[in-house]
């Protein structure tokens, strides 16, 4: 078939260009804008260079809020992937009571964000919520607004009731995709439980398992809405995460300028490991061979 | 290595089977002698992977007694059988090397190193894989793959019995004699009692001592490819092994004589009185051809050229039957007569054979 040459055949992807232009790029290149400029109100703007840039990096705060946010990544990734595999691993393979989990365990996904933080954060009061009032009554000395040790284990709680049942979905697709030939094998050839697990099962699961890695590091490391609503960063600043304190900056204290470079350099981290994600992900598939 | 015996032996994959059709294998009782090998033939279907996997603990049956050596193993899990099964798909664990695929099973016994290292050796210069042996094994082919399961399967010496399902489904056809030939010279050598399950007749005849012939989850056969050649058991058997199968004919019996398509046919032996369905049993190697005016008439209906020989499609006043002639045959043009060898008929009631009375000086 011979195909002709028509160079205006680029329009047609025009609309499409457009509508990402305005979704996308008009709005970074504003947040680009304001991080190399400043102004003292009156929308008069006047260059500031990368001043914002080096003012951001010289500061503790931004060096905090992403030690915390890699530390709360971190720990959530340690519990929710692990305890993922342990779920699935003991789920029904099949018939009626593994649909009756299944509906289950997509319930807390289902949830919105602010609903979510919303409930644990009347669940963990002292006064009203069952699961402080509870523990309290137990003698435990727990309260979420001002002891800093318990407000991290009931954010990590809470994502961890959140957003296990995804690592366990996942982890159980890639288990029932296994055929059973593999464990009779396995059987046969005396294998113990263990070693069906880091033979057959991990390996098996090795790509859903790192997207599910991939999903929960990015979604926990963007973390915004949950920590809002039950801490609010708080007590103190222990719980300011780079998402709260990038609001905080740019809505609370107006600093357009600071808060522009702030997001401009917590995007590039962001996309630098999805980079580092995906490139490990391809390479293991291609890891064939010799 | 062990005498298996099968004792009542019946499986169903229903809960609760209530007629003989719902169970998958029929009561079956049955010696594996200690040291033989086996092939396990019938079509697909037919409860022959279903009886491997009761017999290597895989599936639980629903009645009846499994015993090693006489010793009951029906509740015995798998690993306690010490039995090694290969199955017909490749399953290999994607993350070892070939080596430590080959050394699996032994490492997962407790085997001694060097051991382990000789033996791995030894079953990878049989399956012709040595100069990968250090390779991942998820970058292998397909029958690559199989022949690691092969050589799982063969690398424990001290095993129970040897299981073999179809594992020679994925595998070339060069290959797939040269594998054979291995598989009857380690049952040679170590003297394992080996089933071999598959539903290409000529696999089962070139490996077995002894072929089973299984039919609707029932053994219908057990026996040399010589017998199953000239006695078959049932019209299956008949059907079944030989290219093309037996011709099944509606026949008459009575003493002697049998009568066929209206025509009277000499059986060498004498019957009693028999009762359902009768039919007629011949071999194509059986039925002879000739002009002259003795036997059935018989119209030709096409020739096949197989090579060795011929193979002339016939119609018998409205049966089909099947007759081999010799390569530099003539075969007849278009009509024609039809006569049996005493020797190659057998008499069949309901599909079963029937044991003739006594053999007649005819």
């Amino acid at each position: 078939m011979n195909k002709t040459v028509n160079q205006r055949a680029w329009f047609l992807i025009l609309p499409v260009l457009v509508l990402v232009g305005f979704s996308a790029v008009v709005p970074l290149m504003t947040v680009v804008n304001y991080s190399v400029q400043d102004t003292f109100g009156n929308n008069v703007f006047f260059p500031a260079g990368l001043e914002w840039f080096q003012i951001n990096l010289q500061s503790d705060r931004m060096w905090d809020s992403l030690q915390r946010q890699l530390i709360f990544s971190f720990v959530i990734l340690i519990i929710q992937i692990p305890l993922g595999i342990l779920i699935a691993l003991n789920m029904p393979k099949g018939g009626f009571w593994a649909s009756i989990c299944l509906v289950l365990m997509s319930l807390p996904l289902l949830i919105p964000w602010n609903v979510v933080g919303t409930i644990w954060q009347i669940f963990g009061r002292a006064d009203i919520g069952l699961l402080g009032y509870a523990l309290s009554q137990m003698g435990i000395d727990y309260n979420y607004t001002q002891d800093w040790v318990d407000a991290w284990i009931t954010l990590v709680v809470m994502d961890v009731w959140h957003w296990t049942s995804l690592v366990a979905l996942l982890a159980y697709a890639g288990l029932q995709s296994i055929p059973d030939a593999y464990y009779q094998a396995a059987k046969i050839d005396q294998a113990s439980r263990w070693k069906v697990f880091r033979y057959i099962e991990l390996p098996k699961m090795q790509g859903v398992l790192m997207i599910a890695i991939l999903l929960r590091f990015m979604d926990s490391f963007m973390i915004y809405t949950e920590p809002f609503v039950v801490t609010g960063g708080g007590p103190g600043s222990s719980t300011n995460f780079l998402s709260i304190d990038l609001v905080n900056m740019a809505l609370g204290q107006m600093d357009l300028g600071p808060a522009a470079s702030y997001s401009i350099m917590y995007y590039l981290v962001i996309l630098l490991i999805s980079y580092v994600f995906y490139t490990i992900m391809v390479n293991l598939d291609k890891r064939d061979g010799v | 290595m062990a005498k298996i015996t099968l004792s009542n032996l019946a499986h169903s994959y229903l809960p609760n089977p209530a007629s003989e059709d719902d169970y998958a294998l029929k009561e079956l009782n049955h010696d594996w002698v200690d040291g033989e090998a086996y092939a396990l033939l019938g079509s697909s279907g037919c409860g022959k992977s279903t009886l491997l996997n009761i017999i290597s603990g895989l599936l639980m049956p629903s009645r009846g007694r499994i015993l090693f050596n006489d010793e009951d193993v029906t509740d015995a899990p798998t690993a306690q059988r010490n039995i090694a099964q290969v199955f017909q798909f490749p399953v290999v664990y994607d993350t070892m090397t070939v080596r430590d695929n080959l050394a699996f099973p032994l490492r997962n016994r407790g085997a001694d190193p060097s051991y382990v290292a000789q033996r791995v050796q030894q079953i990878a210069k049989m399956i012709g894989m040595e100069d990968v042996l250090n390779r991942k094994a998820r970058g292998l082919t397909a029958d690559a793959k199989q022949k690691i399961s092969l050589g799982r399967g063969m690398v424990r010496e001290d095993v129970n019995a040897l299981l073999f399902d179809e594992p020679l489904t994925v595998i070339d056809p060069h290959m797939k004699w040269e594998l054979r030939t291995q598989l009857k010279a380690l049952h040679h050598e170590f003297g394992h009692t080996m089933i071999y399950v598959t539903h290409d007749q000529t696999e089962a005849l070139t490996f077995a001592d002894k072929v089973v012939v299984m039919y609707d989850g029932r053994v219908v056969q057990m026996g040399t490819p010589q017998e199953l050649f000239e006695r078959p058991e049932h019209t299956f058997v008949g059907y079944f092994i030989g290219s093309p199968g037996m011709n099944v004919l509606g026949a008459t019996v009575s003493g002697a004589t049998a009568k066929v398509a209206g025509q009277e046919v000499a059986l060498g032996r004498v019957y009693g009185d028999l009762s359902g369905k009768i039919e007629l049993g011949v071999r194509p190697e059986f039925v002879q051809l000739g002009t002259s005016d003795t036997g059935i008439p018989a119209r030709v209906r096409r020739v096949e050229d197989v090579g060795r020989h011929k193979i002339v499609r016939l119609d018998m006043s409205g049966q089909n039957i099947d007759a081999i002639i010799g390569e530099g045959e003539t075969p007849p043009s278009d009509s024609t007569f039809v006569s049996f060898a005493p020797a190659g008929i057998n008499i069949y009631a309901d599909d079963w054979r029937v044991q003739p009375m006594q053999e007649s000086a005819a």
